[in-house]
């Protein structure tokens, strides 16, 4: 699992390549949420476009991103999620908690309210 | 034509990348779509992890996994023998989690029903668990 950090302002783009699944999940929780408590930023964009897979361990991932971007008035974007992706997405309700854009650069300009 | 595979493998989480693996190889001369395997390598993915968090609670066990094809219709089964599920029907409903610390979402059943097209689970405390899924492929 790679993960990569970028920091925009108030929020922080995370680009995760690999699968997401319970053997990752923990690791990529505990990266994001230390990353983002060190960057004092609000918001989190994660950019899937280098996932290949997520199974229900990535759901739980999520909403853990989700509340804790939710303590500082935040929020928590999804970037490049694939069809296969918004499945999952859809039958646990993340999208109707985490907003969707089909690329980074979208997600952090509405993010800074343009 | 039928075809037919059976592992079994170390409750070790590293491995269910190994069962996705697994099941993807299996299938690829069925030549399924793109979402077909996605949803079926999920269902397992799903099963797997049950398996090796619930059924062994992370201490270690065997999780064996079969795979039958009978022309495009597929049939997996996941087996452990581990603590066993005490309650089935909760277990299967959305949301439900006995690990509600370990951001674990509940949804596990709840992708399998909806990824395959039909699932069986039977349980017995402290013998076991074995989860049979169905699909046909639709190409």
């Amino acid at each position: 699992m790679n993960i990569n950090y970028k920091k925009d302002g108030a929020t922080l783009l995370v680009t995760l390549g690999g699968d997401i699944d319970h053997h990752t999940a923990q690791e990529i929780s505990d990266g994001i949420a230390r990353s983002f408590r060190h960057s004092h930023c609000k918001n989190i964009v994660i950019d899937f476009s280098g996932v290949n897979f997520m199974d229900s361990s990535g759901i739980g991932m999520l909403i853990g991103r989700y509340k804790e971007t939710e303590i500082f008035g935040g929020a928590l974007a999804a970037v490049s999620v694939s069809s296969e992706l918004m499945k999952i997405f859809r039958i646990s309700g993340l999208n109707k908690i985490i907003d969707c854009y089909d690329n980074a650069r979208l997600a952090l300009s509405a993010l800074r309210g343009e | 034509m039928k075809n037919r595979f059976e592992i079994e493998f170390s409750a070790l989480s590293q491995n269910e990348a190994f069962a996705r693996l697994c099941i993807s190889a299996f299938l690829l001369p069925l030549d399924p779509t793109v979402n077909e395997m996605s949803d079926i390598k999920t269902a397992v993915s799903e099963a797997v992890t049950n398996s090796i968090i619930h059924g062994y609670e992370g201490i270690g066990g065997t999780v064996h996994m079969s795979a039958e094809t009978d022309e495009n219709i597929v049939y997996i089964e996941i087996r452990d023998k581990g603590r066993g599920i005490e309650d089935i029907e909760a277990a299967r409903k959305p949301l439900f989690t006995t690990k509600p610390d370990c951001e674990r979402s509940g949804m596990g059943f709840t992708i399998m029903e909806a990824f395959m097209d039909k699932i069986t689970v039977v349980s017995e405390k402290d013998k076991g668990t074995k989860v049979t899924m169905t699909k046909k492929l639709r190409g």
